[in-house]
């Protein structure tokens, strides 16, 4: 990708590969992999918030957890800080780990049950040796209140919690070490409405206080849109657009984004139209063995034999706005301005 | 035509230590054949109560205390329990919001399927696995013909999700209770689903109470909405006019906090916050006579405090709704 290498940037994922063993093909046969993630290469600045979204399968928790350094990856970069810390080991990767926190999609089954909420943010503090044991009660009391939850909550267990204040628990224990960079998995797709506003809105408070990086993964457009300054559009292990936020959002490139709108449009006549003409069918295909062309092949409206047997790229088609796909220039997009 | 399914002044109540507490307080409404009601409210509101209340699955500890709860003409409430077990297999079924519950863990899905289609249309063994494989394919699973054979740890949720509707949809009940059908799975394949629900009322006129936190779902697919609050209806009406013309200030709130997706358009509010709700629904016991949204209300005033919950007031043929200040809060104007 071609922003330029600069102290803005905080992550540089290069050429991400995670591939997961899967059997064999037939009795004798060469062994089979999942390739959950293929080849993603990505950017995230300092201060912003980079979105990932695409079907369910398609590659985004393996990437965020690989990025991580929580799952073992095949190959590739991940330049954190100016380090690439995917040859981080042992300690020293014990150490890097306070500087990039995850948060999960069900706050109840991140939390162990048995005990205190103050308990479970202070965890990473004392695993890390993060200041004295005085020093850490305060920063507890500091990120209850910090996350919107009263001091007495300290006390309590998670299931005295309901969902939506789980969820701030979880975000409080992801900021207790001051990481640089919070990834956000489906971090708010369990909530309903109204939580998951308080939710969203906590987190860009604490991003603008804190100056926090993002990596914020979900499958709600709209959340997306609101909360996103750039979106990477997943598919089967590939990132296949990539674009600023408001670039993708007034111009979405690949036939697939199409789709993703088309099944999240507003209601009425021209969703009807949308969906008619461009939400993909049938079976997502296997990441088992994927075939060499295009990997949206068997469900693209706008396929050619080419497709077939070339692997289309990420191309720059306009300022910093990538998309694999051959015909891109050939296909026109649907007309979401008419909306 | 008398409706599918007609509920009047139901009120389930918790025995708790403290006593009993309510849980759903006063709730009435009908489904005609072949429409959909959606019942929305946040977490905690009674959604899936209801729904269990209508089904006579309420966990222990929680009782029916009053109202009627009529099923095609049949007093639910009154079946015996060999009368619920038919009731449940050919009249009505639920697709629940958590799968795993409701799929035997020690039989495949095909199997599952399979015995319904035995049950409700006497086909030979061969032909329900023939006929679990194209349900399985209604509702797009992958590799429909060899996930037949599958157990239901082996599938991811979205995909036991999807067993669920299939299995719904192989009972071809006058009554579809879908609790959250597809909040566990991606925008894409929430789309098939909706389609697929759509479908099949087209085909069998099926009635559809749809669970739901999501706006966009009931304005595609239900006909009339119920909003709940602390156990309570406080807005009631058809869905395009309570979207269009939301009144109460819970219903008006619930719609401003969703991130609309905007199209071929720069949008300039992406750096403003969400509208929020401040605080949270008040927890079983903790919910006084008065409005239970009085403390999270913009509106809220002394009219209010001094008096008990509102009444749920017809406004005309389309919409009901329980406010005291209804009339000063129009349609439109936000707080
Ligand atoms: N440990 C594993 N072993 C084998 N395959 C795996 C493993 N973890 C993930 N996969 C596969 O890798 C692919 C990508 O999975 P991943 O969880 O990253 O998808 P996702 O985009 O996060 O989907 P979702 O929206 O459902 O969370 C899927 O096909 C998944 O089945
Ligand atoms: N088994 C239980 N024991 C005690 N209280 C319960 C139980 N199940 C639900 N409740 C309480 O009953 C009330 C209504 O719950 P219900 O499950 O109907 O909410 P809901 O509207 O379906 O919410 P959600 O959107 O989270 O599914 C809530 O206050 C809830 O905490
Ligand atoms: S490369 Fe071909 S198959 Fe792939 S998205 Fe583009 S047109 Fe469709
Ligand atoms: S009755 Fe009063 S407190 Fe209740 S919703 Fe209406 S304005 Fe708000
Ligand atoms: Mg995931
Ligand atoms: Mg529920």
């Amino acid at each position: 990708m071609n922003i330029s290498a600069s102290a803005d940037v905080l992550l540089d994922v290069n050429d991400l590969v995670v591939h997961f063993p899967a059997g064999r093909r037939g009795m004798f046969g060469p062994p089979s992999k999942v390739h959950a993630v293929d080849g993603v290469s990505f950017r995230v600045r300092r201060g912003t918030t980079f979105g990932i979204v695409g079907e369910s399968g398609s590659g985004k928790s393996t990437t965020a957890q690989a990025v991580m350094r929580l799952i073992p990856m095949t190959s590739g970069q991940i330049v954190f800080g100016g380090e690439n810390i995917a040859e981080f080991r042992g300690e020293k990767l014990r150490l890097a780990r306070s500087r990039f926190q995850i948060v999960f999609q069900d706050p109840f089954s991140a939390l162990d049950p048995r005990r205190r909420a103050g308990d479970l943010i202070r965890e990473p503090l004392d695993l890390l040796g993060i200041g004295s044991p005085r020093e850490r009660e305060v920063r507890v009391r500091q990120l209850l209140e910090e996350v919107g939850l009263p001091p007495q909550a300290a006390n309590l267990f998670p299931h005295q919690f309901s969902g939506g204040q789980r969820q701030r628990l979880c975000i409080a224990r992801a900021m207790a070490p001051e990481p640089d960079l919070i990834v956000c998995d489906e971090a708010v797709s369990a909530l309903d409405v109204a939580i998951q506003a308080q939710i969203l809105n906590l987190l860009k408070k604490l991003q603008r206080e804190r100056g926090l990086t993002y990596i914020f993964i979900s499958h709600d457009l709209g959340v997306i849109q609101h909360f996103c300054d750039e979106i990477a559009v997943m598919y089967l292990g590939r990132i296949v657009e990539q674009a600023p936020a408001q670039a993708f959002f007034s111009a979405p490139s690949h036939p697939y984004s199409w789709s993703l709108i088309s099944a999240a449009a507003p209601p009425g006549p021209l969703r009807v139209r949308l969906k008619k003409d461009y939400l993909v069918k049938g079976d997502p295909p296997s990441p088992v063995d994927p075939l060499p062309g295009c990997r949206f092949v068997q469900r693209c409206p706008f396929a050619i034999a080419r497709c077939r047997d070339e692997l289309p790229v990420l191309n720059i088609q306009a300022d910093e706005h990538f998309v694999a796909c051959h015909r891109t220039g050939e296909i026109n997009p649907p007309d979401f301005a008419s909306l | 035509m008398p409706p599918v399914l007609s509920v009047k002044d139901l009120s389930v109540s918790m025995n708790g230590t403290k006593g009993m507490v309510p849980v759903l307080e006063h709730l009435s409404f009908d489904v005609a054949q072949g429409k959909t009601m959606a019942l929305v409210g946040e977490s905690g509101c009674g959604k899936s109560m209801t729904a269990l209340a209508i089904m006579q699955l309420l966990p222990e500890d929680f009782r029916v205390t009053s109202g009627s709860i009529l099923l095609d003409g049949v007093e639910v409430l009154s079946a015996s329990p060999k009368e619920l077990r038919s009731l449940r297999g050919n009249k009505m079924s639920m697709i629940f919001q958590e799968p795993m519950t409701a799929l035997n863990p020690l039989y495949t899905v095909g199997n599952q399927i399979g015995e319904v289609l035995r049950q409700r249309r006497g086909l030979s063994r061969r032909d329900a696995h023939a006929q679990a494989i194209q349900f399985l394919k209604a509702v797009q699973i992958p590799a429909a013909d060899k996930r037949v054979d599958a157990y239901p740890h082996q599938l991811s949720g979205g995909m036991r999700q999807r067993v669920m509707i299939a299995m719904a949809l192989a009972c071809k009940p006058k009554l579809l209770i879908a609790d959250e059908p597809t909040t566990a799975l991606d925008v894409t394949v929430q789309a098939q689903i909706f389609d697929l629900l759509s479908e099949l009322q087209d085909d069998t006129d099926t009635a559809i109470v749809l669970i739901t936190h999501d706006l966009g779902a009931v304005a595609e697919l239900a006909d009339d909405v119920a909003v709940l609050y602390a156990g309570r209806c406080i807005e009631q009406g058809a869905a395009d006019e309570i979207i269009a013309h939301a009144r109460h200030p819970y219903t008006r709130g619930l719609m401003a906090c969703v991130p609309h997706l905007q199209l071929g358009r720069a949008i300039d509010h992406l750096a403003a916050a969400l509208d929020e709700i401040p605080g949270m629904v008040p927890p079983l016991g903790a919910r006084g006579p008065d409005c239970a949204f009085l403390p999270r209300c913009a509106f809220a005033s002394e009219i209010c405090r001094a008096q008990p919950q509102p009444p749920l007031d017809r406004i005309n043929a389309g919409a009901a709704v329980s406010c005291w200040r209804h009339q000063e809060i129009a349609p439109g104007a936000m707080a």
